[in-house]
């Protein structure tokens, strides 16, 4: 079944990326190993019958935020985690604190593998696919004006705080 | 592929996040692993909106992904700050609020 396959193939390439992500001292792989993440996901959301969603996946986020943030590694240069502050001693690595988390990990494998093979596993998509993009937008611009109306609020508010914040102190803008 | 497929990467990629936001000292790490975090929750919103076949599931995920975009821009706006005041991304060093 070849819809099975291109599942697990782009879902061993998300969880890989991502891992490579928290995995690497220097910033600059993590945000790289971030965009081939997000490559993944959005072949995902296609697989899914969310072609919009995979388009904006790619322009907003590998496009636009992980630009902003090689922008920034790059301007501040910022240096690697050296190995040894990366094992100095910290409040939560003591034993105690990583037999509890290791637990936790355990139980949480256990769960997830229950939901991979348990009952629950039956859930099929019995309803038909909202593929349309026609569909998205006339419910978006409709339905939901206000909501979208206080989002474009919200980025605007979030680029003045972005300006402000990054400005220096006493500069005429 | 059924439903609990999407829910269980969703699940992983979320705790990965989770972890690096844990473990990392470079403040950039830990914007990286919140990013991560709000992909996985995407990916909820999408599988499920595909297998319960309605509009809004995608609508939201819109919503979702302006939310991350403003939290990215203000959060490397801090970081910019951040480095200007204490010449240091390392979270380790910055505890200007500690009492």
């Amino acid at each position: 079944m070849p819809e099975t396959l291109v599942f697990y193939l782009l879902a061993a390439l998300a969880i890989g990326a991502s891992a490579m992500v928290i995995g690497q001292r220097n910033p600059m792989y993590s945000v790289m190993m971030l965009i081939a993440s997000f490559g993944a996901l959005a072949a995902l959301y296609i697989q899914l019958d969310a072609p919009f969603v995979a388009v904006a996946q790619i322009i907003i986020y590998a496009g636009a935020i992980m630009v902003l943030f090689l922008f920034v590694v790059m301007l501040l240069n910022a240096p690697q985690e050296d190995r040894a502050e990366w094992d100095r001693s910290h409040p939560l690595r003591q034993p105690g604190v990583t037999r509890f988390g290791t637990l936790m990990a355990l139980l949480l494998v256990i769960e997830l593998t229950w939901a991979l093979t348990g009952p629950g596993r039956a859930v099929e998509s019995g309803a038909a696919p909202v593929s349309s993009v026609r569909e998205v937008g006339r419910v978006l611009f409709t339905d939901y004006m206000f909501a979208f109306e206080a989002t474009s609020i919200l980025i605007l508010v979030a680029m003045l705080g972005a300006v402000l914040l990054a400005r220096r102190e006493g500069e005429q803008p | 592929m059924g439903l609990a497929h999407y829910l269980t990467l969703a699940a992983t990629l979320f705790c990965i996040g989770l972890f690096g936001v844990v473990t990392r000292r470079n403040t950039i790490g830990i914007l990286l692993g919140i990013e991560l975090m709000m992909n996985a929750v995407n990916i909820n919103l999408v599988a499920f909106a595909r297998f319960s076949g309605s509009v809004p599931g995608m609508v939201f995920t819109v919503f979702t992904i302006c939310v991350t975009v403003a939290e990215a821009a203000l959060g490397l706006a801090i970081v910019i700050l951040l480095f200007r005041v204490r010449r240091t991304v390392s979270a380790d060093h910055l505890d200007l609020l500690k009492g």
